[in-house]
């Protein structure tokens, strides 16, 4: 197919994963390189340490230049893409074939990438804040002896998420699913020396193998159905049976898939225990770019699921679900990191209710709002924690550097920080003009609409009509809503107003992070502010509106009206419903501004959590349910019956079979060759004779 | 004519191999290997005549290397009696495990 960018720097576009493999590959060389003895010296025993500081450094500089410059490299390819495709409209997808991969039979899977307006964003977004966080990283693993090692990963995560994106067919992109798979476990267990970080990451693994298992019977299906499986033609096959069953099952195990990897109910369990990795890796990986690839796989299939509306209802309750769900868990939580790891869970849930109403274009666009947002909050808790840490180093204490009760006033000590996180919780909370406000409003307004009259509103799941589940959506999108200003604002008041918490001798030692860090937060922070000019409805025309529909509309675009139809709610009704967001945002805000303000005790005095608030920071025990109802009797199994009773029994089995043998064949063997010449003599003439008859006798 | 050269062929053959496989001493075992050969030997002279000079190299053939195989095997069985006092070939049976 022609497109307008052949010819154009869109050629090149095999180089965007190839540049952060190149980066992971150097990154990765110079982390082993010690080892191999080559970046060692040959001095004397005094000054070998010294030299090695010096080669270790010297290491570190160039790891410092490689992983963000080919971050950076990939990012401006990105744009030179996306500029390219500024000039005509393009309609069909700029696709690739570098070289064929599996070409089996009728089924031939090829390398290929597939350039159109939803994968460049993906690719902008993923290169953009995977640079800025690059950046932040260069400061917050400073002093950290896995340096090169931890970027080497960080690369080859960019890598395999520019696969995912980029990817032409379902193998490619699981090519990519299953690599940044693997990098999170590597960054979740990054300090793999202590057991809980190790355990997580193994978490994490397990629980997305489930999701993958999903992902892996909808390719199989849609290869059985229509045999292809690159996009363009698998989905143009796939158009042609909507409403089938089949449809609908592929649709709903491409949904497992995504619910693995976008963490929602009931695959959620991995994300929380995720943050035991490096916070830049829970920013870029585990809220930026990884955690979202659920979202746009969906958007991906588009088709698939706008030819399922029973499927795509099924999508919507699981993201509203899991919104409102993981909200409540992070009312109570204490640690930093967990807030935000329950409040990405829950944002994903939206972006989930999104893209399940067939509402595409408000789901990408909650992607990225969110991840300018959501990367702010999670880079400035980083500089936070760095900071607490540092102030815990100086006095020799072991205290718990990420839990609220041990911050308190820190506006005061690290200004920018809380400058940049507060613009990121009023944009998290919806409040305009800030992005989160448009992108959310988008999806719950969409959802209404959909609910008052539209094709999805007209399907049914399990004899709900569709309406009815659609409304029931936008309720309980509004509480949710309500519930993130509350825990956002709780987490922000905690962390940067009132008293300090932290220590009287430990004060002195907090400090604003260096300018490495805080300058990715700060311009992470303004894109969180004017984000929201990407997609501005029609109803608020303070600039060119519905940029983004406009761009995705020849990828998503038919999808969307097929779920959609074409209703449109009068002006009115619009702006009631952006009344009653904001009016709840801001409610939240104020009641968790109320509610936080007392003083309170630091964790060591901190009375233990009671009743609702103990099983919210619990997170409902469902980890201990989890545990003692799977992961315990499948450890007893394993190791109780299974390699006691099973291993060991094989493994005995066959030695004594193999005993047995040998000793049959030895004792036959014997008997034939025992030095009696005249039995030899025999054998021969039997032997003769039996030849002799077999030849004769024919 | 050749149907009876063969037929004594035949059972001289039967007569040696008969020999190799019932008796024990080492020298009526070599007389008995000896026979077979003769035995083969008829055969093909009996085959020359029909089908020209090849039996006849043969024959020659099988003679010498029988000779040379004798003055071996001969060899062989002086130097097992030296050896262990007897050439009966049950008695050497020091391979049986």
């Amino acid at each position: 197919m022609i497109t307008p960018l052949d010819g154009t720097v869109a050629e090149y576009a095999w180089l965007l994963p190839l540049l952060p493999l190149l980066g992971a590959l150097i990154n990765g060389f110079l982390s082993i390189a010690p080892r191999l003895g080559i970046a060692g010296s040959r001095g004397t025993v005094g000054d070998r340490e010294a030299v090695a500081e010096a080669s270790h450094s010297r290491t570190n500089a160039i790891v410092s230049v490689v992983a963000p410059g080919v971050l950076l490299a990939a990012f401006a390819l990105s744009v030179a893409i996306f500029m390219a495709m500024q000039g005509a409209p393009m309609e069909s997808p700029f696709v690739r074939v570098y070289a064929r991969w599996m070409p089996v039979g009728t089924l031939s899977i090829d390398w290929g990438i597939q350039i159109d307006q939803l994968s460049i964003l993906m690719s902008l977004v993923v290169t953009g804040v995977g640079t800025l966080i690059h950046l932040f990283s260069i400061g917050y693993m400073k002093t950290d002896p896995g340096y090169a090692r931890y970027f080497a990963y960080l690369n080859l995560f960019v890598a395999c998420m520019l696969t995912l994106v980029l990817g032409s067919s379902y193998p490619v992109l699981f090519v990519g699913w299953e690599g940044v798979g693997l990098c999170s476990y590597l960054l979740i267990g990054f300090w793999f020396s202590e057991r809980a970080n190790a355990e997580a990451g193994k978490k994490a693994f397990v629980v997305n193998r489930i999701g993958d298992f999903g992902f892996l019977v909808a390719m199989f299906l849609i290869w059985a159905t229509v045999g292809k499986l690159d996009f363009v033609g698998a989905h143009a096959a796939l158009g042609q049976i909507a409403g089938t069953t089949v449809l609908t099952t592929i649709a709903l195990f491409l949904l497992l898939g995504c619910a693995g990897k976008s963490a929602q109910l009931p695959l959620y369990v991995w994300l929380p225990d995720a943050m035991a990795g490096p916070t830049p890796v829970s920013a870029l990986i585990h809220a930026a770019t990884m955690v979202t690839a659920g979202v746009y796989l969906v958007a991906r299939a588009a088709p698939v699921f706008a030819g399922a509306p029973s499927a795509s209802l099924v999508v919507a309750t699981v993201g509203s679900l899991t919104a409102l769900f993981a909200a409540t868990i992070a009312l109570r939580q204490w640690d930093i990191k967990k807030v935000l790891a329950y409040s990405t869970v829950s944002q994903l849930g939206y972006m989930f209710v999104a893209v399940g109403t067939g509402a595409y274009t408000a789901g990408v666009f909650h992607l990225v709002t969110h991840a300018f947002f959501k990367a702010v909050l999670f880079l400035g808790a980083g500089s936070v924690i760095h900071s607490l840490h540092h102030a815990f180093h100086t006095t020799h204490r072991h205290d718990d550097a990420q839990d609220l009760r041990n911050m308190g006033g820190l506006a005061r000590f690290m200004p920018a920080t809380a400058g940049a996180m507060l613009i990121a919780t009023l944009a998290i909370a919806g409040i305009p003009p800030l992005s989160g406000f448009f992108s959310k409003d988008e999806i719950l307004a969409a959802t209404f609409a959909r609910a008052t009259s539209s094709p999805l509103g007209s399907a049914s799941l399990l004899g709900i009509p569709g309406s009815t589940l659609l409304y029931t959506i936008y309720v309980l999108g509004l509480i949710t809503a309500l519930l993130t200003a509350v825990y956002m604002t709780r987490m922000m008041m905690l962390a940067f107003a009132g008293q300090n918490r932290t220590g009287t001798e430990e004060q002195s030692a907090l400090h604003e992070a260096p300018a490495v860090m805080t300058a990715p937060v700060l311009v992470l922070a303004l894109l969180a502010l004017v984000g929201g000019w990407l997609n501005l409805p029609k109803l608020i025309p303070i600039g060119k509106t519905v940029v983004l529909e406009h761009w995705l509309e020849p990828v998503v675009g038919p999808s969307a009206r097929r779920l959609a139809g074409d209703v449109v709610l009068p002006h009115e009704t619009e702006w009631i419903l952006v009344a009653v967001a904001v009016g709840i945002a801001v409610a939240g805000i104020a009641y968790g501004m109320l509610r936080f303000r007392a003083p309170m005790p630091d964790k060591a005095h901190a009375p233990a959590d009671t009743g609702l608030s103990a099983v919210l920071s619990n997170a409902y025990g469902i980890d201990g349910a989890v545990d003692a109802a799977l992961v315990r009797p499948i450890n007893v199994l394993a190791g109780g019956v299974l390699a006691r009773g099973v291993d060991v029994g094989v493994d005995r089995g066959f030695s004594a079979g193999g005993k047995l043998f040998s000793r049959t064949a030895a004792f036959f063997g014997q008997r034939f060759q025992d030095g009696d010449v005249g039995k030899y003599a025999w054998l021969v003439v039997a032997g003769a004779l039996a030849m002799l008859g077999a030849l004769t006798l024919r | 004519m050749i149907a009876e050269a063969l037929f004594v062929s035949a059972i001289l053959f039967c007569i040696g191999v008969i020999g190799v496989l019932t008796r024990r001493n080492m020298i009526i075992l070599f007389m008995c290997a000896e026979l077979m050969l003769n035995a083969v030997n008829l055969s093909f002279v009996a085959f020359a005549k029909m089908h020209g000079v090849t039996g006849h190299v043969f024959v020659i053939m099988v003679m010498t290397i029988a000779a040379a195989e004798a003055a071996v095997g001969l060899a062989i069985v002086i130097s097992v009696f030296r050896h262990f006092g007897t050439v009966d070939l049950s008695a050497l049976r020091r391979l049986r495990g």
